[in-house]
């Protein structure tokens, strides 16, 4: 099967990556089979082909011995294929001659038996030598990039990401399915480990955001779809009715007061529910944007359509508009950015600690509110009864690092753990018990915090909590949650009767995070959280170009790694913008018309929307700059009129003969 | 559907009034059960640490003599007997040759079988299929206001069953409330009895069963219902022992929760063994 042409020279080289693949394949024996294979000029091993000296022998050996064809036997693909084709074209030979072979995750990594897994090399290098030398000479395309950025998600990162790129004079879309910016960051009361308050710093960045004349903020909004490709996104924006004109309102409040219901009465999502709002309200009050919305599940217009409206009367700038729909906006970007961070873990699903049952179960989230100087209690740390407990217990890892709910440790609970005990020390004076598994502060000053609350007279258990109950054996224990616990220093079954127990909920992917995922075309991991393209090297990266990810949404994270992982986001679409092009791979397929008999089941196939039809021709064509080379209608087309750049029939059968046949 | 009914040892012996009143209460509901014929040991044994084929083998032979019989389930009304029926399902299906051995130990004795016979509780059974209201309907007597504390013990919905909340469960709850009883929500519903421990540690026992009913007393319980004869047999019979070494005078009647279904339904104490319980149950009906 292999091509019958004498002037192909192939140089073939193995790469021994140190013992990643020289440990398991016998590179050296490879290396002498390959020199056995027709048409192959120089087979050589490496110790690191992809190390400056393994280039250079590449293009040293091109130009020596005049190669036209290169096979590297490697890692992945993704790893280093640029690598390869950049050595190749340096030495003046079109990159797309060159072949690689993943014999590395393929091969070394997944084997043990060293005589088949060297087998099995020796097989996947035959069906490359067999397929390149079928390669064509191929160009990769440039296309344009539009410099504007769409950012999902109005939290800590999307607010860092915007206010980097707007300041560095880009356009930003920054949409935030909440009726307001800030995220989670915005509830929180203080900080870790410097313990600055969480608004104070917060708060100004998330009014320059709304202020800056690069940024277009719009909040309670989600995207419904996602057309085009790397530096020509197509999005759309679904804009929920907040039954108040954005524009008009300036957040003045007459409308609340005037509400036909006297008393708030519906759970406060922004105080966790430990407050009631009204159907008309504002989460709080440096909320960003200040418009107020109406919340038509509570609303009694609504719900009846029997409501005076004294809201309305009481807007004395007629932003009122009972009617309004959903708002469908169509946004052009070249970039986007996802940062639509993490949901806290739902104690419901850990029964055994009582959420939910017992009224003085609470989650962290609560407790910042609950020890927030602007929140339920002014600050006042009581129970849901009115009682200001004496003692307290924070059970952590609640929902984390856990085979039944979530098995990954979610980085954060430690810290704010600490910090909450802090803060209820302070606020309350009251025994305060931190039951651990381990105490986890790898973070600049973390550990000098720990050390800090060890002094201040905190309690520290060492063991996973089993159970809070109600169940009290003595006349103390009366009234009291008990924590039932191993301290596994001291090796005995614990009961701790408290009057409050805090739960340091763990952090998981969020609600919607599989719906994006969709959205965007991009990959979660098997957590659920968004997938980089490398875990080291290529943090902000998707495996779709052009679309970054940030923050929690990537995987648990705390204030200073989102906002360091923002920046990197948003310099990695500045590089992309102030390029000004991207080369699209050439993987592309392509029609002859001549075969096409206008059956248009293409179309239907292509996921990517990239064929269309033309109907004075009968014909129909593929837009190479949105074809993503996936080869679903190559395979769909019924007259063998489409062909696919780099799988082309004869470089696929050739490559299956050379695997099959020795 | 066929009920086959696999009593096991207790329900002949010392739970002999679980027996009475669960056959009562599915007369009443007009469930018929066709007890297995030859039955044997279910394997609530330390068996399974010494021999496992012949251990699971024994059980097989139960479900063997079942399916054998032409029942399309099990009722299995002991706790342990249930998880072992269970266990036992659950071994040969996911272990080919766990099935291989067990099928080979059987075909010795001339049985065989296909391990696809569904095992029930007696709860799941009233609750799930049954149902409540059927219950309501029966009930003649309601036991208006009396305050029930359900125990499930640690055995029953744990670790395989699935036909109730691990954490919480709610099939005995359920039917109390039906019988126009009131229940107490508490964390010791699936606390241990203490097994076996009642005769090999008898002072980690005491202590467990005192807590467990110390806790539903203190919570206003005036009966604690029970779903097991070894949950019951501990709570109940040890009660005298408990309170001296306790000093606490701890007085509670234990029953099985198809004697107070049988209560409420208006069928006659001695039906129900009633007057064969140790603590006062009688007083209860009256």
């Amino acid at each position: 099967m292999i091509k019958k042409n004498d002037e192909i020279k192939i140089g073939f080289y193995i790469c021994h990556c140190g013992h990643n693949i020289a440990g398991t394949v016998d590179v050296v024996a490879v290396t002498e089979y390959a020199a056995r294979l027709p048409y192959v000029t120089v087979s050589r091993d490496y110790k690191y082909m992809c190390s400056d000296p393994g280039q250079e022998l590449i293009q040293k050996d091109i130009k020596e011995f005049n190669l036209n064809r290169i096979v590297v036997a490697s890692c992945s693909p993704l790893l280093h294929e640029n690598t390869f084709r950049t050595a190749t074209a340096k030495a003046g030979l079109n990159q797309f001659y060159m072949q690689m072979v993943n014999i590395r995750e393929n091969d070394s990594w997944v084997h043990t038996d060293k005589d088949m897994a060297t087998l099995k090399a020796k097989d996947l290098v035959r069906a490359a030598i067999h397929r390149v030398a079928y390669h064509k000479a191929l160009e990769k395309k440039s296309v344009p990039v539009n410099p504007d950025v769409m950012i999902l998600g109005g939290g800590i990162s999307g607010i860092t990401a915007a206010l980097t790129l707007a300041n560095a004079g880009k356009k930003v879309y920054l949409v935030e399915k909440e009726p307001t910016i800030g995220g989670y960051m915005a509830k929180f009361d203080k900080t870790f480990p410097t313990l600055d308050c969480a608004a104070c710093i917060l708060t100004p960045k998330m009014s320059a955001v709304k202020n800056h004349p690069n940024i277009t903020l719009w909040s309670y909004s989600e995207v419904s779809n996602v057309e085009g490709y790397v530096g020509n996104y197509k999005v759309t924006v679904t804009r929920k009715p907040r039954y108040i004109i954005e524009d008009q309102c300036v957040g003045c409040l007459a409308c609340i007061d005037a509400c036909i219901f006297k008393e708030a009465k519906f759970k406060d999502e922004f105080n966790e529910g430990l407050s009631k709002r009204k159907p008309v309200y504002i989460p709080f009050p440096q909320a960003t944007p200040l418009v107020v919305l109406i919340d038509p599940a509570t609303c009694i217009h609504f719900k009846t359509g029997k409501c005076p409206q004294s809201c309305a009367k009481a807007c004395d700038r007629n932003a009122f508009d009972f009617n309004q729909k959903p708002e469908v906006k169509e946004v052009e970007v070249g970039t986007i950015i996802l940062s639509t961070g993490f949901q806290p873990f739902d104690p419901h699903k850990a029964p055994y600690y009582g959420y939910g049952k017992y009224p003085n179960v609470y989650t962290s989230l609560e407790i910042e509110r609950l020890v927030n100087a602007s929140g339920p209690t002014d600050g006042h740390v009581v129970t849901r009864d009115g009682k200001e407990p004496k003692s307290i217990g924070i059970i952590h890892c609640v929902g984390s690092r856990d085979e039944k709910t979530n098995k990954w440790c979610s980085r954060v609970c430690c810290m704010y753990s600490l910090k909450l005990a802090h803060l209820l020390k302070e606020h309350s004076g009251a025994e305060i018990y931190n039951f651990y598994i381990d105490m986890r502060t790898p973070g600049k000053g973390y550990e000098e915090f720990y050390d800090k609350l060890l002094n201040e007279d905190v309690h520290f258990i060492r063991g996973r909590v089993a159970e809070v109950s109600d169940w009290a054996i003595s006349k103390d224990e009366e009234g009291k949650l008990l924590i039932r616990v191993e301290d596994t220093m001291i090796g005995v079954v614990r009961r701790i009767p408290v009057d409050m127990v805090v739960l340091a909920v763990g952090l998981e992917p969020g609600k919607d995070a599989q719906d994006i995922r969709r959205i965007f075309n991009i990959s979660c991991s098997n957590e659920g959280f968004f997938l980089e393209r490398h875990p080291k090297l290529a943090p902000v990266h998707t495996f779709t170009d052009g679309i970054f990810i940030a923050g929690a949404c990537q995987g648990p994270k705390d204030i200073p790694d989102s906002v360091a992982q923002a920046g990197a986001a948003a310099a990695e679409a500045l590089a992309l913008i102030d390029a000004g092009h991207v080369e699209l791979e050439p993987n592309t397929a392509y029609i002859i018309e001549e075969r096409c008999c206008g059956c248009q089941v293409c179309i239907n196939m292509c996921p990517y929307k990239a064929i269309t039809f033309n109907a004075e021709k009968s014909k129909s064509s593929i837009n190479e700059a949105l074809c993503k080379g996936c080869g679903t209608c190559v395979a769909s087309c019924g007259s063998g009129a489409i062909f696919q750049n780099l799988f082309d029939d004869e470089e696929i059968l050739s490559e299956i003969h050379g695997v099959l046949v020795e | 559907m066929k009920y086959v009914y696999f009593p096991g040892c207790s329900l002949k012996s010392s739970g002999m009034q679980y027996e009475k009143s669960l056959l009562s209460v599915f007369k009443k509901l007009n469930v018929t059960v066709e007890e297995i014929e030859d039955w044997n040991c279910c394997g609530a044994t330390n068996y399974m640490s010494i021999n496992e084929t012949y251990a699971i083998g024994i059980t097989a032979r139960n479900l063997a003599l079942a399916e054998k019989q032409g029942g399309d389930e099990i009722i299995a009304p002991c706790a342990a007997c249930y998880m072992g029926l269970l266990k036992t399902q659950n071994y040969v299906s996911s272990d080919p040759e766990i099935r291989q051995n067990v099928c080979k130990e059987l075909t010795k004795t001339g049985l065989s079988c296909q391990f696809k016979i569904k095992i029930r509780h007696p709860l799941d059974l009233l609750v799930n299929i049954i149902g409540i209201d059927a219950i309501k309907n029966a009930v003649t007597n309601p036991l208006k206001g009396l305050k029930v504390a359900n125990y499930y013990g640690c055995q029953l919905i744990r670790p395989i069953s699935t036909f109730d909340d691990v954490y919480n469960p709610q099939t005995m709850d359920k039917i109390a409330k039906a019988l126009g009883a009131q229940t107490i929500d508490w964390p010791l519903k699936t606390r241990c009895c203490s097994g076996s421990m009642t005769s090999t540690m008898p002072d980690i026992g005491a202590r467990m069963n005192f807590e467990i009913l110390k806790d539903a007393k203190s919570r206003g319980a005036e009966v604690v219902l029970t779903a097991c004869p070894l949950c019951q047999f501990n709570l109940e019979c040890f009660q005298g022992k408990i309170s001296r070494q306790f000093r606490e005078n701890i007085k509670m009647p234990v029953m099985y929760f198809t004697q107070l279904m049988g209560i409420a339904f208006g069928i006659k104490e001695k039906e129900l063994g009633l007057h064969q319980m140790l603590s006062p149950a009688l007083e209860l009906s009256l």
